[in-house]
């Protein structure tokens, strides 16, 4: 079930998440047919049970969609709308159509009006669904007043909505950890695609009369390259396990504090490898590593999330090997 | 390309096997300091060996017709986490169990197998591995000490150096030249099982920058070795020891070389008032392990499986060094932030060996440079 899935998804965001259409999005575009293509395949969906016309499928099935999404640069928040999705269904709030982008932190709420400096996605989204203080709010983004952030070709922007046209849910559970968890997704398929870059590229620039892959120098950048994005790998696999396609918030915390730490690093070795190339706006691989940037910041660099790991570990009252293998995974140790 | 680690899960059959590991130890250890704990897999003690070998738990992987107890990768992996996380000194049979073993009932004759199987489970042989010479580190084609054949053996002539255990092991499995010369790379190149004992063999221990002697230098001087000293084949030496390497590679001993560190460290940070850094710090230290232990237990599945995982076990390997050796320097400096409050001493000298000794941690079973030439080779660009 899970592999018809993954093929499928990378096949559409393939065919419809073009570089041309990124770079349309950023230009404000709004990717209205790519949308509508993944919203027909039904991966919006994909967590929401089958007794609710979802696909019914675990947290961890969903992985590879969010995967092919960071593969390939998705200009919509589809891993934050089918996490956004099961968590509203699970709120008794189903929400049928449109795309859902997570705030779990950011938003304001000042003089009857919901603001943000930088909410994410919002450029493109339809809807954003915040945590603000203590509440859940489903925001959208038709009624909002956007700005851009200043920020070039960041989809996030600045927003603000009349409270009459935001729509409180009560807060089952918080939303930290699904953002968390869907850039940890995002980050690694993203990064995926950085490394075939990089090798694609250092396969055929020819210097000193033979590939630069060739040089030793070089293969040692491109291999601490690869630890970091097969640590990113598996860390997106951890956020991504949890019951009721809710992910286990200390997973979601290490696979988002794992993922952000690798994103730099990753970005900045793809650029030595390329050189001047890669940073010109013809070239595709700015796209990728200006998103990587942005994401290792959204919902919570790796110090914030460390932070928060590190309090739950002195809290648990366990050892350090105890607290690797079982109160991380929320189980008793033995 | 190099292939997805998958997330895998410990077998409930081979995680059930951690309470009585844990418990044992528990008993056992009782008293040991941190910085005894924090030499783990470099301490040796034969009497704690046979205590592990009396419940069964040496050559855990083995047949039973060898003595072993023919469990799988996921049961070793339980009982090596357990072994290193509690800082048992499993030293002394280490590299019997973990390699000689598995590499005796790989390409060893029936004979070699019911001679030095069962002993190993015993805890009565240990070994040590002859690789590095002097002029031979990463360059084991380098590698210049020969055995020539004679009536009815070998003579071997030549030495070893940085060989963990030399002076406290019974054999060594030398890789040594046996035909052809440093031209012809690794061809000619084979592995004996060499007695120790024997006349001709001299061994100097080396004391290291901490005062300890883990590792020894090794004269073979005419040493007369029988025919079935050879294991596997004459020439395929080089072969042989890669697919050795892949199980050195990949295990908890290159994630837990400084746990004995951590589990003091965050002990101390509970006696502390709330510190927002150290909180910063630990959970850095804990969600960069967590990951790796994860990408271990894919590497064991993988093993598990019948595969021959040395790219991922060459990524493993060169991603948990760096944590192992990032951890003092990260937990030295979170002390060191309070120079008015001076940490406990037991937790000063726990840090102080593993600052010293860390360097080592990225030479053993393969240098950086080494490993990332293997992954580079996997992502096919070698």
């Amino acid at each position: 079930m899970d592999q018809i899935f993954a093929d499928a998804a990378e096949r559409l965001f393939a065919q419809t998440c073009t570089p041309q259409l990124i770079r349309d999005a950023e230009q404000s575009h709004a990717p209205l047919a790519a949308w509508q293509a993944c919203e027909d395949a039904g991966f919006a969906d994909a967590l929401v049970p089958e007794s609710d016309a979802g696909a019914g499928l675990t947290l961890a099935d969903t992985l590879p969609v969010v995967l092919a999404a960071g593969r390939h640069l998705c200009p919509y928040p589809i891993a934050h709308t089918l996490l956004a999705r099961a968590w509203l269904n699970r709120a008794r709030r189903p929400q049928t159509t449109g795309s859902i982008a997570l705030a779990p932190v950011g938003l304001t709420i000042q003089n009857q009006r919901i603001t943000g400096v930088n909410v994410p996605w919002v450029r493109v989204a339809d809807y954003v669904l915040a945590q603000i203080a203590g509440q859940a709010w489903l925001l959208p983004t038709q009624a909002a007043c956007i700005q851009p952030n200043g920020v070039h070709g960041s989809l996030d922007g600045e927003a603000s909505w009349a409270l009459a046209d935001a729509e409180c849910i009560s807060l089952s559970t918080p939303l930290d950890a699904l953002a968390a968890a869907a850039y940890a997704g995002l980050i690694a398929g993203a990064m995926d695609r950085v490394l075939a870059m990089t090798l694609d590229y250092a396969n055929q620039r020819v210097q000193f009369g033979k590939p630069i892959g060739r040089f030793q120098a070089v293969q040692q950048q491109i291999s601490v390259m690869a630890e970091h994005v097969w640590a990113a790998r598996m860390a997106a696999q951890l956020a991504f396990q949890g019951r009721d396609g809710q992910p286990q918030p200390q997973l979601a915390a290490l696979g988002k504090a794992r993922a952000s730490q690798a994103a730099p690093l990753v970005a900045d070795i793809a650029h030595a490898v390329h050189g001047a190339i890669g940073v010109t706006e013809e070239y595709d691989l700015q796209l990728y590593t200006r998103r990587l940037r942005e994401w290792r910041l959204a919902g919570g660099s790796e110090s914030y999330w460390h932070e928060r790991i590190g309090a739950h570990a002195l809290a648990s009252g366990t050892d350090a090997l105890g607290y690797l293998r079982c109160a991380l995974y929320s189980k008793e140790s033995g | 390309m190099i292939d997805t680690l998958e997330l895998t899960a410990i077998p409930p059959e081979d995680e059930a096997l951690r309470a009585d590991v844990r418990a044992f130890l528990a008993d056992t250890l009782d008293g040991l300091e941190p910085d005894e704990r924090a030499r783990s897999w470099m301490g040796f003690d034969a009497a704690f060996s046979r205590q592990l070998a009396e419940r069964g738990w040496l050559g855990l992987t083995l047949p039973r017709e060898h003595g072993g107890a023919a469990r799988g990768h996921f049961a070793r992996f339980v009982l090596s986490e357990e072994l290193l996380g509690a800082g048992a000194p499993v030293s002394a049979h280490w590299i019997a169990d973990r390699q000689s073993a598995p590499l005796i009932l790989k390409y060893g004759t029936p004979a070699q197998r019911a001679f030095y199987l069962p002993r190993i489970c015993r805890a009565d042989a240990f070994f040590c591995i002859g690789m590095s010479e002097p002029g031979s580190g990463s360059d084991l084609a380098s590698i210049r000490s020969r055995a020539t054949q004679v009536a009815g053996g070998w003579r071997l002539n030549g030495s070893k150096v940085w060989t963990t255990n030399a002076h406290r092991s019974h054999y060594m499995i030398a890789l040594v030249r046996t035909s052809g010369t440093a031209e012809d790379r690794h061809q000619g190149l084979s592995q004996l099982i060499v007695d120790l004992s024997l006349p001709g063999v001299s061994i100097r221990p080396i004391q290291d920058l901490t005062g300890d002697s883990h590792f020894s230098e090794v004269f073979f001087d005419n040493v007369e070795v029988a025919e079935d000293a050879l294991i596997g084949a004459e020439g395929a030496g080089w072969a042989q020891v890669n697919a050795e390497l892949a199980f050195e590679r990949s295990g908890p001993e290159r994630l837990y070389s400084s746990i004995a560190l951590l589990e003091c460290w965050l002990t101390h940070c509970r006696s502390e008032s709330d510190d927002a850094s150290n909180r910063a710090v630990l959970g850095s230290i804990l969600s960069q392990m967590a990951v790796l232990r994860a990408m271990s237990l894919a590497v064991a599945g993988k093993l598990a499986a019948g595969g021959s995982p040395a790219t991922e076990a060459a990524l493993v390997k060169d991603l948990g060094t760096e944590l192992e050796q990032a951890l003092p320097r990260l937990i030295g400096d979170a002390l060191g932030r309070r120079p008015d409050v001076p940490p406990p001493l037991p937790l000063l000298r726990t840090l102080a060996y593993l600052e010293q000794v860390g360097p080592t941690f990225s030479l053993r079973g393969g240098t950086r440079e080494i490993l990332r030439g293997i992954i580079a080779r996997g992502l096919g660009l070698r």
